[in-house]
């Protein structure tokens, strides 16, 4: 590396810290990745050559400073490296999301007129060439994976290791600049652009520099004393901020070592052999292994079941007090080692857990007795708010003040400020420079002085200053009443039963609230099974009278606990049903992260909103669905609808109305 | 008949050769029961050749003889230009054929890549001692078939259940392991016997994908058995058609799909 004599005091780029590492800890492993059953992998310095190999070839390609470079894959080192190849040449990565249909991602390609796009295989090559047929500026392509390539048309097409081949070619001549293009890297020039999914309209890049990365890397890793010794596994979508933020951002800073698991099928295999030591997952990953090992202890014996409910009552009790350092009694203190020996252990090590110092959950509310668990068992799981526009960090919680019910507190650098509209304002080193292309948006967003609005409402809580998120701002309406409807607040209680997988309560300006439920296929079917339910679809479980009964139940357990608060209790559902097709992003009904997109719900399913309401007992629907691969089908169904219940003064009202 | 006698080039680009194997006049019996009655047909370099007939047209007996496993009473069977006579099942797989069956015939028990791992059993030549022992010859050998084996096990997507013990999978996956195990011993002419049988439409698209994807990328020459039309001709560049024993037709899947005497034996109208 010609560069490596960069001082530790102008670190200004993801390439500067590059270099740093080559220099100080260059034999050290930077990157992982299981292929042909082996782990592969590649320390500092093979990385930064790879890398520069790569940059050498997009240089002899033709690429220019503040071109865009659309990466489109899954996680794995060649991909990482595109991202900061193209930032050496100057370039800017926009990493996209590899499940997006090719609709969704001509917007985006258009939008940013990427020039050159990284695909991982020939699934992603097909998706871009379709695009290219209506969207301009695509010049070249280039892929990872050379499966069923071999008959494209290569006139513009490459394979990612050609072109690496052809920088290492090309290095007498185009090393002066390729060299010139890295030291021209600016503090404040832009660092990445990434599209937030937007629960509403268009999709919008934002912009974060080299600033707001850097900067927000070395916060968070200072937060959790995080150094180059951590492993973790890459594993979330490469378009979204957090995998960019730990597997570039943080890993860069720190040094240490990103794992790419070979698949997304074998992921969970990869995760224990690899025992990540820093961990982030959203709460539906956290969510499916409890319930995995919930479903497999029904099934072991007499014997280990008692085992695991005896310990697990000890660890449920003292379990998240011992990793608070709070205090506890030796009686408990004994009966916990015993656990941890027999039953704790043991079950960290199956699910890749063991060496976990520090896990983070974020993106949706995750549930108490799930959050519990996990640190019952001596995990220190920990919640974080945070946006792609703040990258990421907003508020975190630091290690022995750790709640289920708050995000925490400001992380270092940010400053935050809630509004009379009960909405939460930041401003932090990490907040994004502009949206691409987009003035009107970055002006009603971030204000001059640099406040950005969240779209949340929260508070912060009395006495320990940390920080609660009620809802979306815009999402909290008001009851034809006048009373406070937070749909997602309901929601999330509703999701905390294992059996419901996704919820969506209506109910802005209307006498009543409602739900519509999707029921989660892993829990539910494994309940049919147990009891010799037989079922061939989604859909045929869904509308069996038991798993209605059951939800039911739920749904009322739900109304109860909404019932004691006083300012919500207006949220009680008054009727259900259970919707005949999982919401899916492919059908628009979901971001890409998975959050729910009421407007297109409400009316896509309109009829559906129109029969909770008009006290018909069943509906009659269709539905437009999107397979994988774009096509179009639809699903016809009758859903039932059941009343609830409900408690306190509505169920009061209730009863004097009628 | 079809004439083209050439080497050509598919319209998606791949290169389909000479004669590998050719079949004269073969006529199969058991007993006083004639399974195969006076058939010719050749298989080409590089192409997906299938068989197709209603049930009981001799469609696997014509396979056993490709094979091997059957040796033909009246009539040559011609492999890369040399007259094969009578052999036994390992003298066949080292020339360098290799099939997968229609009742699945794998090792249950164990894992899939030791599954696999038996399809490269004739390139190992360690002694007993060296493979008692590990040592030497025998590790070398492992590690290099190992590598083998991964990346067919790359090709065929099955990285997640690489340790998985083969009882314990659904039917689809272990038709695409047994595929596997065959494509383990890189064959030159890959024999499937329904290799859809019993699928449901997703497992079938998948496993026609695997079966162009292994064509085109180790340009291996594949004869295939298969009862759903809609696959054979979509897959296939030339189709043999059987019923009773005879052969009834044969050509590319649109010349063969117009013969009268194919519909007449599809569709069971009465030979006069």
């Amino acid at each position: 590396m010609t560069d490596s004599q960069t001082p530790s005091g102008e670190l200004r780029s993801i390439p500067a810290l590059l270099a740093r590492n080559v220099a100080r800890f260059g034999h050290r492993p930077a990157y992982r990745e299981k292929e042909y059953g082996i782990w592969q992998s590649w320390t500092w310095s093979e990385a930064a050559e790879e890398i520069r190999a790569l940059a050498l070839g997009l240089l002899g390609l033709g690429l220019k400073p503040g071109d865009h470079v659309a990466i489109i894959g899954r996680n794995r080192p060649a991909h990482y490296w595109g991202m900061v190849a193209a930032q050496m040449c100057g370039a800017v990565p926009v990493p996209l999301y590899q499940d997006a249909v090719a609709e969704e991602m001509a917007y985006v390609l258009g939008h940013c007129r990427a020039r050159f796009v990284i695909c991982g295989d020939q699934e992603q090559v097909d998706k871009v060439l379709e695009v290219a047929r209506s969207v301009e500026g695509i010049d070249q392509i280039l892929y990872t994976d050379k499966r069923g390539m071999r008959k494209y048309d290569h006139g513009r097409m490459n394979p990612l290791a050609d072109i690496q081949a052809e920088g290492r070619a090309a290095k007498q001549r185009l090393q002066d600049e390729l060299d010139a293009r890295i030291a021209a890297l600016d503090y404040d020039g832009t660092c990445v652009m990434l599209y937030t999914s937007g629960t509403t309209g268009k999709p919008k890049g934002v912009v974060l520099s080299n600033r707001n990365i850097i900067e927000t890397a070395r916060n968070s890793a200072d937060f959790d004393r995080l150094d180059r010794r951590e492993e973790i596994v890459a594993y979330l979508p490469m378009a979204w901020v957090g995998d960019f933020i730990f597997s570039m951002g943080q890993a860069m800073w720190c040094g240490f070592t990103v794992n790419c698991p070979e698949g997304a099928h074998t992921m969970m295999t990869d995760l224990r052999e690899i025992g990540p030591t820093y961990f982030f997952a959203p709460p539906r990953v956290f969510e499916g292994q409890l319930t995995s090992v919930m479903i497999r202890m029904e099934d072991a014996g007499r014997l280990k079941r008692a085992m695991f409910h005896r310990f697990m009552n000890v660890a449920r009790r003292v379990g998240p007090a011992l990793l608070d350092g709070r205090p506890v009694g030796w009686g408990d203190r004994i009966a916990y080692a015993l656990g941890n020996l027999l039953v704790y252990g043991p079950l960290k090590n199956t699910l890749g857990y063991s060496r976990i110092r520090v896990g983070y959950t974020a993106g949706e509310a995750i549930g108490p007795e799930i959050f519990d668990f996990y640190r019952s068992l001596g995990i220190n799981l920990k919640q974080l708010y945070g946006q792609t526009e703040a990258s990421v960090f907003i508020t975190q919680q630091p290690d022995g003040q750790v709640r289920s019910d708050t995000v925490g507190v400001p992380s270092p650098g940010v400053e935050l400020r809630i509004a009379d509209s009960g909405e939460v304002f930041y401003r932090s080193p990490g907040t994004f420079v502009e949206y691409f292309a987009n003035p009107e948006s970055t002006a009603s967003t971030k204000d001059a002085q640099g406040w950005v609005a969240t779209g949340d409402a929260g508070f912060f809580e009395e006495g320990s200053g940390h920080l609660r998120i009620i809802d979306r701002a815009k999402d909290v309406g008001k009851m034809a009443d006048g009373s406070m409807f937070a749909p997602k607040y309901v929601e999330n209680k509703l999701k905390f039963y294992p059996a419901i997988l996704e919820a969506v309560v209506i109910g802005n300006g209307r006498d009543f609230c409602t739900a519509m439920l999707n029921i989660d296929l892993t829990a539910v079917g494994n309940w049919a099974e147990r009891n010799n339910i037989a079922y061939a679809s989604y859909q045929e479980l869904a509308g069996n009278p038991q798993v209605y009964a059951t939800l039911r139940e739920h749904v009322e357990a739900v109304n109860r606990s909404v019932a004691d608060d006083p300012m919500l209790s207006g949220c009680q559902i008054h009727r259900f049903l259970i919707l005949h097709k999982e919401l899916d992003p492919d059908d628009g009904e979901m971001t890409r992260t998975r959050k729910v997109r009421r407007a297109v719900i409400s009316e896509k399913f309109h009829d559906l909103v129109d029969a909770l309401y008009d006290g018909s007992a069943q509906v009659r629907t269709e539905t437009e669905v999107t397979y994988e691969d774009g096509r179009k089908g639809s699903i016809k169904a009758v859903l039932r609808i059941e009343d609830v219940p409900v408690f306190g003064q509505a169920g009061a009202r209730k009863v004097a109305a009628e | 008949m079809n004439s083209m006698t050439d080497e050509y080039v598919t319209e998606d680009g791949r290169r389909i050769g000479g004669t590998v194997m050719d079949l004269r006049n073969i006529t199969l019996r058991f007993g006083g029961v004639v399974a195969i009655k006076d058939i010719s047909f050749d298989i080409r370099q590089g192409e997906i050749r299938a068989i197709i007939g209603p049930n009981g047209a001799g469609k696997s007996s014509m396979l056993n003889v490709i094979s091997g496993f059957y040796n033909p009473q009246e009539g040559e069977v011609w492999f890369k230009g040399h007259r094969r006579g009578p052999m036994r099942p390992y003298q066949v797989a080292r020339l360098g054929i290799a099939r997968t069956f229609q009742n699945i015939a794998l090792f249950d028990g164990m894992s899939v890549l030791d599954n696999i791992m038996t399809g490269r059993l004739n390139r190992m030549k360690a002694g007993f001692l060296s493979q008692a022992l590990w040592w030497g010859r025998a590790e070398r050998e492992e590690i290099e078939n190992r590598e083998a084996v991964e990346k067919i096990i790359d090709f065929l997507e099955i990285q997640n259940i690489r340790k998985t013990p083969v009882g314990r999978l659904p039917y689809g996956l272990k038709k695409r392991v047994e595929l596997a195990r065959a494509l383990a011993a890189e064959p030159q002419l890959l024999l499937l016997d329904e290799p859809m049988a019993g699928m449901n439409v997703e497992e079938k698209e998948d496993m026609s994908r695997f079966i162009l994807d292994v064509n085109d990328e180790f340009g291996t020459t594949i004869c295939l058995i298969e009862h759903d039309m809609g696959v054979v001709m979509d897959l296939s560049d030339r189709v043999v058609v059987m019923d009773y024993g005879r052969k009834i037709g044969d050509g590319t899947p649109d010349e063969v799909r117009n013969n009268q005497d194919v519909i007449d034996a599809y569709l069971g109208v009465a030979h006069d």
